[in-house]
C-alpha cells in the first residue's frame, strides 16, 4: 500500500519538517506520494518532487486551501487518502489541527507525535509530557501518523519526481479566516536551529532578551522560552518551548533562567548538548544539563557574549 | 446559549510517572489524579460567558470509570450547572471519545461544545478536532482568545509562526490553550454547592457507541536517560569546554 504525506509550507516554501517527515514515512513502505494543499504553491511542489523517495507530487492549488482552514484540509486528505496504507503529515500545529479530523472522517484512530517506525504499523512516541515511551500496534486499514520531525534526519535531495494537479474543491461555508499575526525574525526557525537559547522567568521582563538576542545572534542561534516567561508577557507565545509548545533537538540548547519543570522539559530534552544558567544550584535543570553554571544571568549573559 | 465541556480526569500535572517494572504501562496506583488542565481552561471559559451574559448554561461531561465523577464535581464546582457522567470500564481512546460526545451532542445541541487541546496522559491532541469532522461541526483549536458575537464565534489560535483568528458559525468547538486564561479556585462554598447540583449518568449502549480500540499498546519503557553533566566555574571555562570538548561551537 502506498503512502501520502502531506507536506507543510508557507504556499512559497517547503517547511523543513517535511523532509524530516518523510524519512519517517520511507520507514513504513514505498511509493509515498506528497500533497501540497495551497494556493499559489506551484514553489513548493517543485522543492518536494525534488526530495529523494518520493514517488509523485499531488498539487492541490485553490484559494480554499490558503490559510490552511483545517475543515477544507481534512476533507481533501480524507478523500485522496482513503486509497493510501498510510497518511503521514508532520506534528505541527498544522498538522496537529487537521489530521484528527482525517482519521475521524476515514473512522480511524490517529497516532501522534511519533518519534520511531518499528514496522509498518508499530510506532514509539512519548506519552506523560516525555516521562514514558509507548510503542503502540495500528489494526487499522489506514494508519493515521503525525511525526514529531525533530526524531528523524532530513530526507536527501535529488529526487524527480512528476507533479500532477489535483482538481478536488472542498470548501466550506462554516469557517473563515479573519487574519494572522506572523513572528517576523531573521533568526532561524526553533525547531530547525542547530543552536537554541532560551529564557525563563529569571529573565524578569521582555526588554531582558536583548541580552539573550545579542548571544543568539552570535551564535546564529534561535531563541526560546519557558511558558512563564511568555505568560508573563516576556515574549510571544511562538517562543515556547515544551509540552504543549514547541519541541527542540538542537545540537546545543542553552536555558537561562529557566527552573526545568517537567513541562520544559518534555520539549528540549533530546537536544545534544544542553546548557544551563541558573543561579539556584537546586535547580532541576541542571539534572539534564551536561554544562551547568550557577551563577547570576545578567552577569554572565554579558560576558559571554563578549567571549564569543 | 448552550455551552457543552468536555473534562478528563487525568494524573496531576506535578506528579512524575513511573513506568511498572513489567513495561506494561505506568504505574497510577496511588497517584493523586486531578482535572486535566486545559480542560480546568475550557470549564473557565465557558463559567465567563455564563457570567458575562453570553452564555445561560455550562453543562460538564466526562467519560470513564466511576471515579471521573470526583472530576466532575471539581468541574461544577468552579461553576458548571449541571454534569454527564458517560460510564466506560477504562479511559477511551480520543476516536471513541469523540463518537461518545458526538452522541451527547446529540442529545444537549449545545452551540458551543469546548474541550482541552490536549490530555497530558496521552498527549493526543485528537479528540476535538476528531468531534468535529464526525459532528461536522467547524473548530477553532488552542485558542488564547474567544469571543461570541451574532450566531458566530470568533477564535483567536496559537500557531507555530505566531497567532491566527478564525470566524465559526456556531454551534462550533473549541479547544484551549493555557493562556485562553486563568481558572480561579473553587472556593469552599461552591464545592459545597457543587454536590447538589445535578449529575446524570448515561451508558455507552445509550449512545450506541462500541468501545473497542484499535491500537494496541505493546510496551512503555522509560525515557532514555540523560545524566547530570558537570559544573563548570565561570563564562570562560563554559566556552573552552563548548568548543574544546563538545565542539558545538
Ligand atoms: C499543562 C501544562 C503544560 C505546560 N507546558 C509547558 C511548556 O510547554 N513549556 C514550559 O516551559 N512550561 C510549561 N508548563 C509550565 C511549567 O510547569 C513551569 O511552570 C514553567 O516551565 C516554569 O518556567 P521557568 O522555569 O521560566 O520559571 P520558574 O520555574 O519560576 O524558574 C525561574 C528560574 O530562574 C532562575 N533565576 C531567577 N533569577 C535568576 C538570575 N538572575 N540568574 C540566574 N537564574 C535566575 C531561578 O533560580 C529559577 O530556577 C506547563 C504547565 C502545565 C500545567
Ligand atoms: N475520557 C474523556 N472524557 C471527557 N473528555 C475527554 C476525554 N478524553 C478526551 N477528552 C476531551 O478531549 C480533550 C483532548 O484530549 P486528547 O485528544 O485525548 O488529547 C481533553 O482535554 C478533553 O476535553
Amino acid at each position: 500500500m502506498s503512502i501520502l504525506l502531506i507536506a507543510e509550507h508557507d504556499h512559497q516554501a517547503l517547511n523543513p519538517a517535511t523532509a524530516k517527515t518523510l524519512t519517517a514515512a520511507a520507514k513504513m513502505g514505498d511509493n509515498i506520494d506528497v500533497l501540497v494543499a495551497g494556493e499559489n504553491c506551484q514553489a513548493v511542489a517543485d522543492e518536494a518532487a525534488k526530495l529523494s523517495g518520493v514517488s509523485k507530487v499531488l498539487v492541490a492549488d485553490n484559494a480554499a486551501y490558503g490559510h490552511q482552514l483545517a475543515e477544507n484540509v481534512a476533507a481533501l486528505v480524507a478523500e485522496l487518502g482513503k486509497d493510501y496504507g498510510h497518511i503521514v503529515a508532520p506534528a505541527t500545529t498544522t498538522g496537529k489541527n487537521f489530521m484528527p479530523r482525517v482519521a475521524a472522517l476515514l473512522d480511524v484512530a490517529q497516532i501522534s507525535d511519533i518519534i520511531a517506525v518499528e514496522s509498518a504499523d508499530t510506532f514509539k512516541r512519548p506519552i506523560y509530557a516525555g516521562n514514558a515511551i509507548a510503542t503502540v500496534q495500528s489494526e487499522d486499514a489506514i494508519k493515521v501518523v503525525t511525526v514529531r520531525a525533530t526524531a528523524f534526519d532530513a530526507a536527501e535531495q535529488g529526487g524527480n519526481a512528476e507533479i500532477s494537479a489535483v482538481d478536488t474543491v472542498i470548501e466550506n461555508t462554516k469557517s473563515r479566516f479573519v487574519g494572522e499575526q506572523l513572528a517576523e525574525s531573521e533568526r532561524p526557525e526553533l525547531t530547525s536551529a542547530e543552536i537554541v537559547i532560551s529564557g525563563g522567568r529569571g529573565m524578569q521582563n521582555g526588554e531582558n532578551f536583548k541580552l539573550l538576542e545579542d548571544v543568539a545572534d552570535k551564535l546564529g542561534a534561535a531563541v526560546g522560552a519557558s511558558r512563564a516567561a511568555v505568560d508573563a508577557g516576556f515574549v510571544p507565545n511562538d517562543m515556547q518551548v515544551g509540552q504543549t509548545g514547541k519541541i527542540v533537538a538542537p545540537q546545543l540548547y542553552i536555558a537561562v533562567g529557566i527552573s526545568g519543570a517537567i513541562q520544559h522539559l518534555a520539549g528540549m530534552k533530546d537536544s545534544k548538548v544542553i546548557v544551563a544558567i541558573n543561579k539556584d544550584e537546586e535547580a532541576p535543570i541542571f539534572q539534564v544539563a551536561d554544562y551547568g553554571l550557577v551563577a547570576d544571568l545578567f552577569d554572565v549573559l554579558p560576558k559571554l557574549n563578549e567571549k564569543l | 446559549m448552550k455551552v457543552l465541556v468536555a473534562v478528563k480526569r487525568v494524573i496531576d500535572y506535578n506528579v512524575k510517572v513511573r513506568v511498572k517494572p513489567d513495561q506494561s504501562d505506568v504505574d497510577l496506583a496511588n497517584v493523586k489524579m486531578a482535572l486535566n488542565p486545559f480542560c480546568e481552561i475550557a470549564v473557565e471559559e465557558a463559567v465567563r460567558l455564563k457570567e458575562s451574559g453570553v452564555a445561560d448554561e455550562v453543562v460538564v461531561v466526562s467519560i470513564g470509570p466511576k471515579a471521573v465523577q470526583e472530576q466532575l464535581r471539581t468541574a461544577l464546582a468552579l461553576g458548571g450547572d449541571r454534569a454527564i457522567h458517560v460510564e466506560t470500564e477504562s479511559m477511551p481512546d480520543s476516536l471513541v471519545a469523540a463518537k461518545i460526545l458526538k452522541g451527547v451532542v446529540e442529545k444537549e445541541q449545545p452551540d458551543l461544545v469546548i474541550l482541552g487541546k490536549q490530555s497530558i496522559d496521552s498527549d493526543n491532541n485528537q479528540t476535538g478536532q476528531m468531534l468535529g469532522a464526525l459532528t461536522d461541526m467547524p473548530q477553532g483549536t488552542f485558542a488564547s482568545k474567544v469571543s461570541v458575537e451574532d450566531g458566530s464565534v470568533e477564535v483567536t489560535r496559537e500557531i507555530d509562526g505566531g497567532l491566527q483568528t478564525v470566524k465559526l458559525q456556531l454551534p462550533a468547538i473549541v479547544t484551549t490553550d493555557l493562556r485562553l486564561n486563568e481558572p480561579r479556585y473553587a472556593s469552599l462554598p461552591n464545592i459545597m454547592k457543587a454536590k447538589r447540583k445535578p449529575l446524570d449518568t448515561l451508558s455507552t449502549d445509550e449512545l450506541g457507541v462500541e468501545v473497542k480500540s484499535t491500537v494496541k499498546l505493546l510496551k512503555v519503557e522509560p525515557p532514555a536517560e540523560r545524566s547530570a553533566g558537570v559544573k563548570v566555574a565561570d563564562v570562560d571555562e563554559l566556552v573552552d569546554k563548548l568548543k574544546n570538548e563538545a565542539k558545538v561551537l
